[in-house]
């Protein structure tokens, strides 16, 4: 037999004696088998049931016969049935119910299963391809492309046009257009800024699918398609004075190219 | 003859397997290599041995054990983040190289041109560092397209998107102090141009183009403030700003996706 813990067994013990009316030792002794278990004497109180007549009809539809059962209040208002119900008769009782513990798990999984692969090598060797192309790519590059070199720096001879590097020419070119005094420069930059960190926390679209979200795409390809050709000007389209030239015509002044753009 | 002449291969053989044996058993390679490297236990393509590879590779530091199956896939992210990261190691790898043969003074454009014509590989390393910054301006911007398209940047990555922002433009800083480095008309009109647009800042705008061009305009003052800024200061600062960002990319779920 299992062992007890004797507080345990103190306590049930205790509990059998209440419900038998019995003294603590006596119901010990019971529980250990020392001693005949004691006869429960107080039948439980029926319940006295009178059975519901239903009147059979020729075709009984259930909804039917539901509907002409008596309402079981008013049965009770008879006088028949105890006005007190004992569900539970005290002497039946020889156990308690503490507490009722929900059966679940106690790791709870918090997202679905995700189809995955091995980082090692489904992702590791096409980033390994990629880097060694790029290392290729940009050797070859050097070897055929020399890196412009001008003229040492003088301050007293400014080139005509002065061009900042490539990816400030929209923003040169956008500049030309308005007196900066006027416009402003580092304010509406840093606005700019502020509004592209803030991208994520104006959209509040969830969905990540394209044709759910048409509005942000759009705006997007907007704003590259409107710097793409902003740069484009600044770089193949203007020549001294900040003025408009044809690349095929008037050939091109941007130096970080010098290599490409002076066929020698 | 014969005979003798393939025995002492096998011997030779032998000799180099149990030299190999005795090296991976040596208490040496053992302290170099983890416990369960495949450079210690030897590779058979397996599942487990699948998942050691990255769990005793410093690259655990960057890479998951397992990646969502749609990641993988190159038409995904073409790779661009990874390329804007390689750009960057090139891009601290011959410049270190050039710092030794560069000094940010009166003598840069001599420097450059000494570089070019007598020093081997100069040529070489100057163009791949130029042609590498022109590129990782390009591809980091390409990248914050992609993420974009994606919708990448929605919960509960919003917070890495910021970061990104502050990235592409300390990816410009970077690539704009060291265009005045050369030191020549290129350099210090192209700087001139760019510092002139700052100085047209409202309130402030002489006091930036100040602080920027280390007095009124560019001279050998401004170049020395953008050199040290372009190899250390602005290193430093994207350095952490990088770790953050990839930390921040596996902390909220890896890629994201599918679409």
């Amino acid at each position: 037999m299992v062992d007890i813990p004797e507080h345990l067994l103190l306590k049930t013990a205790e509990a059998r004696a209440k419900a038998l009316g019995i003294s603590v030792e006596q119901a010990l002794a019971e529980m250990r088998g020392e001693a005949e278990p004691t006869k429960i004497e107080k039948e439980p109180d029926v319940i006295e049931v009178t059975p519901i007549e239903v009147e059979v009809k020729e075709t009984p539809a259930p909804a039917a016969a539901v509907k002409e059962t008596p309402a079981p209040a008013a049965e009770k208002s008879n006088g028949q049935v105890p006005t007190e119900v004992d569900f539970a008769p005290e002497t039946k009782v020889t156990q308690r119910l503490l507490t009722v513990v929900k059966a679940k798990p106690i790791q709870k999984p918090t997202s679905e299963p995700v189809d995955k692969v091995n980082t090692w090598p489904h992702l590791m060797l096409p980033e390994f391809i990629s880097l060694m192309a790029m290392t290729a790519f940009l050797i070859f590059i050097s070897a055929i492309l020399q890196a412009p070199l001008l003229e040492e720096a003088n301050p007293n001879i400014t080139p005509n046009p002065a061009k900042a590097p490539w990816y400030f020419l929209g923003l040169q070119e956008l500049l030309s257009y308005w007196d900066p005094q006027i416009a402003g420069v580092m304010i509406p930059l840093i606005i700019g800024v502020a509004a592209f960190m803030a991208i994520p926390y104006i959209d509040r679209n969830k969905e990540n699918n394209p044709s759910k979200r048409k509005y942000a795409i759009m705006l997007w390809t907007f704003f590259l398609a409107g710097a793409g050709t902003l740069s484009l000007i600044g770089i193949l389209f203007r020549g001294p004075g900040w003025n408009w030239t044809y690349p095929w015509i008037d050939g091109v002044w941007f130096d970080d190219l010098l290599d490409w753009v002076h066929f020698e | 003859m014969k005979n003798e002449k393939i025995k002492f291969k096998d011997r030779l053989k032998d000799i180099s397997a149990g030299l190999g044996d005795s090296l991976k058993e040596s208490t040496l390679w053992g302290s170099i290599f983890r416990p369960g490297s495949p450079f210690r236990k030897g590779y058979s393509d397996s599942p487990r041995n699948r998942s050691y590879v990255v769990m005793n590779n410093v690259l655990y530091h960057l890479h998951p054990v397992k990646v969502k199956r749609h990641g993988v896939r190159l038409s995904y992210t073409l790779c661009l983040g990874g390329l804007s990261f390689f750009t960057f190691i090139v891009l601290t790898i011959t410049g270190i190289w050039l710092m030794f043969y560069f000094r940010p003074t009166e003598m840069a454009y001599v420097d450059i041109q000494s570089l070019q014509t007598s020093i081997a590989f100069g040529s070489l390393v100057r163009n791949m560092h130029r042609w590498a910054a022109h590129i990782m301006v390009l591809v980091v911007f390409l990248h914050m397209s992609r993420v974009f398209y994606h919708g990448a940047y929605k919960a509960p990555r919003e917070f890495n998107w910021v970061i990104g922002v502050i990235l592409l433009i300390l990816t410009l800083l970077l690539s704009f102090t060291g265009y005045l480095l050369p030191w020549d008309q290129l350099a210090i009109w192209a700087v001139t141009v760019g510092g002139n647009m700052a100085g047209y800042t409202p309130v402030f705008g002489a006091q930036v183009k100040f602080a920027l061009f280390a007095g009124l305009e560019a001279t050998e003052a401004t170049l020395l403030r953008f050199y040290v800024l372009h190899v250390l200061f602005l290193p430093f600062i994207i350095v952490i700003f990088m770790a953050i960002h990839f930390w921040r990319v596996r902390k909220d779920g890896g890629i994201s996706g599918p679409l």
